[in-house]
């Protein structure tokens, strides 16, 4: 049920992640989602694509330094307050989240990427709640 | 005014033959008491009584700093640790420290070489001064402190840290004399412009060195606080400030040459260079008991003059400071060494050993930037990681260095690498 994240560690310097883009676009893989997370100095750049291992061995060739990660894409009913709910539930089972940023595709549905300090807990939690998540395979599906 | 009048207008050969009888002593005393240069003597074949005068000092051989560091942290000295009354430190090129002792002769020699200096920049027994060089290991505060006390000046001891304080008492007490670094100096006249205190001072001199400036630098402070700046010139492992200090006239820093004999070498065959002609600075101690030093490379590139000044002084004058032999660098008066940077960076698993130090002169103070390359295996997705690392490398490095230094994290293979020697430092402040 996890999901792989591409994270790109990139300085602050101008056409820095137009150099990443240039390389994704090269090697065909897509980008479903992204986050920035910026500092003064760097950013680290987030990405949902379509082939993370293939980006990951792609950007790493041309000097990029990036890892994958575990993360949960949570389906969230695209509706006022759907969002708060699911936090709410995280909240009264002491999850904190590290980071987290959407990801929307057509239709009723909404999704969130998330990061949190105790990942297979809420996986649990989802479950038990019923809550839907996209693993890489669906997620491949999407971004065909 | 002149301090020393015998000693500062001796004529050439009173000098030699004073020079003479002092290397004398001091061959014989390092030989006798130092078993690295009874050593190193013995190697070549030489006896002390081989050393007739100055004229033999070329046959004796060179000390280093890194002499001093393979005999860390009291092997170099040459009387027994009953007799040492001070130690003073300085950054060695690889972490430890270059630590020197001085016998309680050693310190009245040095407070009388201070005084020379201060008397050349006008100070007398009627001034106030500030010393603004930091107090502790560092030779510049305590140095300057005992020469100040020896003119009979009323010593105001501010160490470094406090602008705002050392500018109201500046003004509050009417100090007539400061001794700092220049470009602390430069920074101190923005705090006075800042608190409107400009016009109240009764700042008359400025003796600055610890480190190297400019003469349009120097003329820059003498413009902005209108008063007349001196660079005063000096190295721990000699004995601290006031080997050499420039006069009213600015035509060189006069050697205190009754105590240190100074060479000007060639930096590739190490003879002597003609009158005028730049090369590596070299000090033989001729007085010191503690710590004698024989034919002491200083790295500093300079020239030599020995003509009558203007002033009346006779003694040897160095000319201004062109750069230096090694990869020294000088920031807010601390010396450091790149590789320094180096060895505290094996230690942290992070980042890769690829730096690159980059030095500014902000507002008139030195800045240290120091570039390190993420290891890529320690990635992380959080910005809190990578925020863990820099604060970790900013530790190492400000514990390794003693000066606070910017830490900046890097891509991999950002660094530009070089082919044949690295380049590690880019020192963005104008010196010439």
């Amino acid at each position: 049920m996890m999901a792989k994240q591409l994270s790109v560690f990139i300085e602050n310097r101008q056409g820095r992640l137009h150099e990443v883009l240039s390389v994704l676009k090269k090697n065909d893989v897509n980008i479903l989602s992204l986050s920035l997370a910026d500092t003064t100095e760097y950013g680290l750049l987030r990405l949902i694509v379509n082939n993370p291992e293939k980006g990951k061995e792609k950007l790493a060739e041309d000097g990029f330094s990036t890892m994958l990660t575990d993360v949960l894409v949570v389906k969230i009913a695209h509706k006022v307050g759907s969002l708060q709910v699911f936090l709410d539930l995280l909240s009264q089972n002491s999850i904190s989240i590290e980071y987290m940023y959407g990801l929307s595709v057509d239709g009723d549905d909404a999704y969130v990427v998330l990061k949190a300090s105790n990942l297979d807990k809420v996986a649990k939690i989802l479950v038990d709640n019923g809550i839907d998540t996209l693993s890489d395979e669906q997620l491949f599906g999407i971004c065909k | 005014m002149i301090w020393n009048q015998k000693i500062e207008t001796m004529s050439r050969d009173e000098m030699t033959e004073l020079q003479s009888k002092r290397l004398v002593e001091t061959v014989n005393h390092v030989y006798n008491n130092v078993p690295f240069y009874r050593n190193k003597m013995e190697k070549i074949g030489l006896l002390p009584g081989d050393i007739k005068g100055i004229e033999d000092l070329n046959k004796l051989p060179f000390t280093t700093k890194d002499d001093l560091r393979d005999n860390y942290p009291f092997g170099l000295f040459a009387i027994p640790h009953s007799d040492i009354v001070r130690i003073h430190a300085s950054s060695g090129t690889t972490g430890k420290a270059t630590v020197v002792g001085y016998s309680r002769e050693d310190l009245d020699v040095w407070s009388e070489c201070v005084a020379r200096c201060f008397t050349m920049a006008g100070v007398t027994k009627d001034d106030i001064i500030q010393i603004a060089y930091g107090y502790g290991l560092f030779t510049g505060g305590l140095g300057a402190h005992d020469g100040a006390t020896k003119i009979g000046a009323m010593v105001v001891p501010m160490s470094t840290g406090n602008s705002k304080k050392l500018t109201t008492m500046m003004a509050d007490f009417g100090a007539t004399a400061i001794a700092c670094t220049p470009s602390y100096l430069l920074y101190l006249s923005e705090v006075l412009e800042q608190e409107g205190l400009l016009g109240s001072i009764k700042l008359k001199s400025a003796i600055c060195g610890a480190e190297p400036w400019t003469e349009k630098m120097r003329l820059d402070i003498e413009k902005k606080l209108n008063i007349k700046a001196f660079d005063i010139y000096g190295l721990s492992e000699v004995m601290g400030p006031g080997v050499a200090c420039d006069c009213e006239f600015h035509k060189g820093l006069h050697v205190c040459e009754d105590h240190f004999f100074p060479e000007i070498l060639d930096s590739a065959t190490l003879t002597a260079q003609k009158e005028g002609e730049v090369g590596e600075l070299a000090f033989t101690t001729l007085t010191k008991k503690a710590l004698p030093l024989i034919r002491y490379r200083t790295k500093d590139l300079t020239t030599i003059s020995y003509g009558k000044c203007d002033c009346g002084r006779t003694s040897a004058r160095l000319g201004r400071f062109k750069g230096r032999v090694d990869d020294m660098l000088i920031i807010r008066g601390v010396n450091i060494f790149p590789s320094q940077v180096e060895a505290a960076l094996i230690n942290v698993k992070e980042v890769s050993p690829h730096y690159m130090m980059i030095v500014d002169r902000v507002n008139n103070l030195d800045t240290l930037e120091i570039q390190v390359e993420l290891n890529t295996e320690y990635l992380t997705d959080e910005i809190k990681g990578l925020e863990a690392i820099n604060k970790k490398v900013t530790h190492v490095i400000n514990q390794a260095l003693g000066i606070s230094a910017k830490i900046k994290i890097v891509e991999p293979n950002s660094i530009k690498r070089s082919e044949g020697k690295a380049v590690h430092v880019i020192d963005n402040r104008k010196f010439n």
